[in-house]
This record gives structure tokens, sequence and C-alpha cells, in this order.
């Protein structure tokens, strides 16, 4: 079992972290794993967690009256999952579901935020990673507006 | 070679691809066809209701019929879709350049497909089966609308023994058990040797565009990312000046083009 | 070696081009204006009138002698016999047995065409490298092109609007034509020096009524084609234009030439070297007939740039710039020429007087590429 500091390290999103703050970061670190329909977060929750994807497929969900719960994103390896533990009222807004065996590194939000309050340098350096996570989701979120693929109304 | 008055051909046979897209299997009235190759295109005419450029989907290898995939979005593609088994439709082609499946053998091949754009790229996807020993890595991403509006369906599974596929959907259906979100997720995600890799793209412009900036991210150069582009053609043959984007006439300089010549020319507001 | 014709042997030059089968074409006068249009005799050529034309503006102005060719370009050109507006390309009949008879058209006609000037014989190469070059051969106006003949004329005088010399392509006729014509009116009397550049030109010439031009004649014709060159009425700076246009698709004074254009396309109509066509399939009411017909378009229609529900080229602004663009630079590209002859048509036919060379002039004053501005 690798240290987690180590499985920090391999992780791309984290690319760029100081490897003083992976330390820091591996302080408020564990592994999980969550059996394929397991909830990694739910919706309205506090959101207290937030996690690194090692292996699996997680779905971001929310629950519509009539269709049940819709996904509307699939996050794979490599991805991070959850980011309203950085952001006030601190919840969930939605849920996180294991579409099959998912291994990932847990993170504890809280212990961390309060640890960039202390140390700024470590908050800028993981704001910029969580930052370039918003803006790839964003700009899919976008492509996905555009509704590209659909035909012309009324010609068909 | 029909290039100024088309051939009759009957259609065959025709199925229902989605709720507004039809493949229909052409045959010649006299004769063979032209030989077709991946990515070229055919003039189609309905009598009385005009011809659309319609790319292949399939080029079986005895030459004796053409399969197009057509999405109902005007008079003359609606006409088309409605055409029923045994109907005469006119043909003029083949036309343009088509996507480089030789220049990649002994290489990985990318095939980045979104919406209707995987029925031109599904012949080139045919070959990579038919002659899977010449070349290395073959992997198919496609992306769609939601899981009822993904084209070939049954064969996509198929294409599984012989391929990677990965499929995603902007929106899912119930009883999608699949991937959720933009094709170029699957770029990201992909197993990829970037020097190795040749891609080649299909869907609606902006999703070429992003597809190869997310194939760029991973390090592939944009001279060996291939994309098909559309645009207005009435006449096929590079004389009605309908297709020109920048000095590119689409329709004989492409449709099938490297990226790294349409770059700078698809960024262009309204060129 | 140049001979001399007068006047009259003009008739016997028709009648030996109807005589060989062709239907012969010239410069006639209608509704005010020059336009090209079969004639059956030479009497039927506009006499006596030369043209006024500057931006926006043509008027024919009488002379008081029997000039013949001493307007200079009208609105049309030979374009409109070689690449007709209106083309039945095919037409289709359903057959009993639910297929589908296809009847390509008719063989068109051999032209002989009077009165083409320097600019003109240039449009008609550069259309020739359009239809008949790299790619796909475009078959009918290969028919009409293949025995076509020429009878063309070195300008008297340069129209208002004219800058030939300024994209290569004139007052001097270089090529393409099988006779060239010079107007002569001095104290020698009312004649035409004409010189043959082909077998057929000269076989033609040995048929009519001429004799040995004077070196004096010669002199003179050349002279007048050089005061001709001297006079041209706008100035166009090709200099790396290619370039030029192509780097700079967000300028300004494209957004300011559009305030002004209104997309009508009359400068697409009456340029000879615009080719843009649509086709229109016209079912016959009993809809046993369905013919498809290529006609004339112009990239100034929204049509022109139309994918999936709506045109790429939206806006006035990079229509007009899709236009001129196309025709000063990327032709460039795709074809090895320009696409200006420097006719002058397009700016004395514009009804709010753009002048293509004064939006050529503005951008290069003003080039937004890095270093390379002219003001400084």
């Amino acid at each position: 079992m690798q240290p987690l500091d180590q499985l920090l390290g391999e992780a791309t999103a984290l690319q760029g972290l100081a490897p003083a703050h992976r330390a820091t970061m591996g302080g408020c670190a564990r592994i999980r794993v969550f059996e394929p329909g397991a909830m990694l977060l739910a919706e309205g929750d506090p959101a207290d967690e937030f996690f690194l994807i090692r292996r699996g497929s997680v779905a971001i969900e929310t629950e519509v009256p009539s269709r049940g719960a819709v996904t509307l994103e699939t996050l794979g390896a490599g991805d991070l999952v959850g980011w309203s533990w950085l952001v006030p009222p601190y919840r969930s807004a939605f849920g996180a579901k294991a579409v099959d065996t998912a291994h990932v590194i847990a993170l504890d939000g809280a212990c961390l935020r309060g640890k960039c309050e202390q140390d700024p340098a470590l908050g800028y350096d993981l704001l910029k990673i969580v930052a370039t996570v918003f803006v790839r989701r964003l700009e899919e979120t976008r492509m996905r507006l555009l509704d590209l693929y659909a035909g012309v109304p009324g010609a068909g | 070679m029909p290039v100024e008055t088309p051939i009759a051909c009957r259609v065959a046979e025709r199925r229902r691809e989605t709720a507004d897209t039809w493949t229909m299997r052409l045959e010649p009235a006299n004769g063979d066809f032209a030989r077709f190759t991946p990515g070229q295109f055919a003039m189609l005419y309905v009598f009385g209701a005009g011809e659309v450029p319609i790319s292949v989907s399939e080029i079986p290898a005895g030459g004796d019929t053409l399969v197009h995939t057509i999405r109902a979005v005007g008079a003359t593609t609606r006409a088309l879709c409605e055409a029923p088994s045994g109907a005469t439709i006119g043909l003029r082609g083949p036309f343009g350049r088509g996507w480089p499946v030789e220049e990649a053998e002994g290489r990985d091949v990318v095939v980045v497909a979104g919406g209707l754009g995987l029925a031109p790229l599904r012949p080139v996807v045919h070959a990579l089966l038919a002659h899977r020993d010449r070349y290395r890595r073959a992997t198919v991403l496609y992306g769609g609308r939601s899981p009822s509006e993904l084209l070939f369906r049954d064969e996509l599974d198929s294409w599984r023994d012989k391929l990677d596929v990965e499929l995603i959907v902007d929106a899912p259906e119930p009883g999608w058990e699949g991937d959720v979100g933009v094709v170029t997720r699957l770029i990201r995600r992909a197993e990829l040797d970037p020097g190795r890799t040749v891609a080649l793209s299909c869907g609606p412009d902006v999703m070429m565009r992003f597809a190869a900036a997310a194939l760029r991210e991973r390090g592939v150069a944009a001279d060996d990312i291939w994309v098909s582009l559309e645009r207005s053609m009435k006449c096929g043959t590079g004389h009605c000046g309908h297709c020109q984007l920048g000095p590119l006439f689409v329709c004989k300089d492409g449709p099938v083009v490297t990226y790294d010549r349409v770059e700078r020319l698809m960024t262009v507001p309204g060129l | 070696m140049s001979v001399v014709l007068e006047p009259a042997g003009l008739e016997a030059l028709v009648g030996c081009l109807r005589r060989r089968g062709f239907t012969v074409v010239g410069p006639v006068e209608r509704s005010r204006a020059i336009v090209f249009d079969v004639i059956e005799s030479a009497g039927e050529l506009a006499a006596g009138v030369e043209d006024v034309q500057d931006g926006g503006t043509y008027r024919l102005r009488p002379r008081g002698d029997g000039a013949l060719f001493a307007h200079t370009v009208g609105h049309d050109s030979v374009k409109r016999f070689l690449f007709p507006p209106a083309l039945a390309v095919w037409r289709a009949r359903p057959a009993d047995d639910g297929s589908l008879e296809i009847e390509p058209p008719p063989p068109p006609p051999r032209y002989a065409f009077i009165g083409l000037r320097s600019c003109d014989l240039h449009a008609v190469a550069i259309q020739d490298r359009v239809f008949l070059g790299d790619g796909h051969v475009d078959g009918d106006y290969e028919a009409r092109r293949r025995d076509a003949f020429f009878v063309a004329v070195n300008c008297a005088r340069a129209g208002g609007t004219c800058f030939c010399t300024s994209m290569g392509t004139g007052p001097h006729v270089q090529g393409g034509h099988d006779l060239a014509l010079t107007e002569l009116m001095d104290d020698g009397g009312h004649r035409f020096l004409v010189e043959a550049a082909t077998d057929r030109g000269r076989a033609l010439l040995a048929e009519l009524p001429v004799r040995p031009a004077e070196d004096g004649e010669q002199t003179a014709a050349a002279a007048q084609t050089d005061r001709t060159a001297a006079s041209m009425g706008r100035s166009m700076d090709t200099d790396g234009i290619r370039e030029l246009l192509q780097d700079n698709p967000e300028h300004p004074r494209w957004a300011d030439v559009a305030e002004r254009c209104l997309s009508c396309g009359n400068c697409t109509l009456v340029c000879p070297t615009c080719f843009c066509s649509t086709a229109e399939d016209v079912t016959d009411l009993a809809g046993e007939e369905a013919t498809h017909t290529r006609v004339w378009d112009s990239c100034f229609t929204l049509e022109h740039s139309y994918v999936h529900g709506g045109s790429v080229r939206g806006t006035t602004r990079s229509r007009y710039r899709q236009w001129m663009t196309h025709k000063l630079s990327t032709w460039i590209d795709q074809f090895g020429t320009s696409g200006c002859v420097g006719c002058g048509r397009c700016i004395t036919w514009c009804p709010v007087a753009i002048d293509i060379t004064e939006e050529v002039a503005a951008i290069r004053a003003d080039d937004l590429r890095e270093g390379l501005d002219a003001a400084t």
C-alpha cells in the first residue's frame, strides 16, 4: 500500500502542487472504496469530504420527480468529485454515486479549509487546481447547452 | 463518373436510425457505382426536390451498392428520407477528398465523432475492422445527444471485438448505464500516445474545434488531426462557389482536411 | 503585320463569321446603355456614343461621329454567353417502371464576340481557370468556349472607373483573341487597324477587304492605346494584397463599408469573373418533367452560405468581406491569379458608389498587422 503522499503525487489533477502542500493535504486524506451504487456525496448534505478518483466511475446526479435519479455527468480516473466544500454554505448541490467500484482518495474539506486559512500559499495552490477543474467542467457544460447535435426545429 | 448529370439508382433498403435520421442502401439502375472512398460524398437528387450533398456511410466491397445516412433537416433531405424502397433517385459523384485511411496505417487511429458525424466516419471504422492488423491502437470515441439519438446502435457493440469503443451522451435516458458528458471528456480520458496518433473527427463545427483543442492538449499535432468540413454545396464540383471557407473549396479541397489548414479559418466569425 | 479595314468592311466581317456558323455577338445600345447582344449585321452596333462613368454613375453621351468603340465597358460582359444566367443542366422524367430518365441539355451555339476589351479577354481567361482548370471540367462551358471566336478592341479611351493597368490586364490586347481592332478617327479618316493572332483569325482576314497598314497608322494606334493607359479613372496598389486582405479579417473598414453596402449584389452581377451559381429545380404543372437549372447566384445572398438552419455569413459585413477578399486575395490561392481585371464595373454599378480601389487603399493605410502600419 503506497503512502498517501505518493498517491496524491500520482494524481494528474494535483500535478501543480508544491511537495510541501501535497504533504499537508496528505494529512487530511485517506483511501476509500465505494461499492457500485454507494453514494460518495448526498444532495443537500454537509459537504465535508471531496474525492479524487483513482479508479472507477462516479455519476453526478440529481433527483427529478417522475424521472428518478438523472445523471448529469460521469467522472472517472483522475477527476475531482465535489467542490461544495470550498464555497459557503458548504452543502452538496448534487449527489455523487459510484457507478462501478470506485477507488478514491477522500479528502477532508473542512480540515483543508482550516489549513488554507492559516497558510494562504497552500490555499492559493489548491484554488488554482480547483479552478482548473471548474473551468473545464463549465466549458463542457456550455458545450452541452449548445445542443449541437439537435436537428433543425420543425424540419424533421 | 457521373459528375454533371445524375445516374438513376433505386432505394434497395431503408432503415430508420433515429426520429429524424434514416440509412438507405442504393443500387444503380444500370451498371456499377464508381468507386467511393471513406469521407467522400455524393449529390443525391430527388425528382422535383433538388439535390443535397450526403457523405457515404458504408461502401460495400462489391461496388454494387452504396449506403448513405441522411437527416431530415429541409425539403430535399425530408424527401430523401421519405423515399420508399424501390423508389428511384439520382446520384452524382464521388466528390471530395476523403479520410487518410491508407496514410494512417502503422499508426494509432482515434475516431472522434459527434452526433450525425459518425456516419461519414463509419466507412473508416469498417476499414479498421477489415484490416485490423494494419493499424496499431484503434479507438472510437462517440458522443451523441441522448442514447436514442446514437446512430448504428446495433453495430457499435460489434465493433468492440476489435476496437476500443467509448460512448457518451449529453443527456441520459432511463436505462442508460453509460457515461454522461461531452465527447471531449472521452478525449481527455483516452489512452493516447500522441506521437503515434492520427485523429479523425467529424461532427458540428463547434464540437470539432473543441475536440481538436482537447487532442492538441494531449499532444497530438494539428496536422495529425483530420476534420470533415460542411458548408452549403450546390454543385459538388468546385464551380458554384458556395462551399468556400477562406481559400478552400470544401467540396474539392475537402471535405476532409487537416486541422492545421483550417484552425484559423474556423475561428474567424462569419468567414 | 497589321492591315486596315474600312468601316464598311465590318459588315463583311460579320457576314464571314455568320457563314462559318457563328452566332455573332457585339455591343449594341439598349435602354441607354451598352450591352452585348446577338447581331445579324454590323449596322446594329452602337455607333457615335461614348460612356461617362463614375461611382454609381453611367451615362451614354452622343459624340456626333460614327465611332463604334468609343464606349468602354457596359454593365454586362460576354460572361452571359459563356456562363449563361440560367442554364438547364438536366431534365428528369419518371418512367412507367418507376425509374428516372435523365436527359442532358442540347449542345450550345458557337459564339463569335466582337468588341471585347483586354480586361474582358483576361476575364474569360480567368473563368477558363475556374471552369476548365484542375478538378472537374464544366462540360457546357467547355463546349461554348472551345470554338468561341474573339474580335477584340484596343480601347481608344479609358472609362471613368477603369484600372486595368493596375491589374496588368490592359488596355493593350495581349492574348486570347483571334483578331484585335484599333479604331482610328483622324485625318486619315475612320478606319480600323486589324491584327490577327491565330491561324483562323488570319484565315478570316484573308476574306475581308483589307489593305496593308502604313507605319504612321500603326504608330498612331499604339499611341492611342498608350494614351488610354495613361488616363485610367482609378488605380489599385496590388503589392502584397493577398496577405493584406486575408490577414485583416477584423479590420474596422469592413464594418465601415457594411454601413454603406446594400447587399444588393449588383457588383457580382456585373463582374465579368464572378462565377457563383445555385441550382433550381422546377417541375412542370403535370408533374411529368423536372428541370434542374443552374442560375447565377451571388455571395451577397443569405442563402449562399446557408447550412443547418442559418447562414454562416449572416451580416453584410461578413458578406462584403467575403466578396472582396475572394476577388482580390483568396482567388490567387485558388486559381493562381487575381480575380479582378480592373474593368471598374463594380464601382460604376454600385448604387451607393462603393469603390473597391478605395476600400483596398483604406485597409492598406491602416494595416492592423504588426509593424506594417503605412501611416508610420
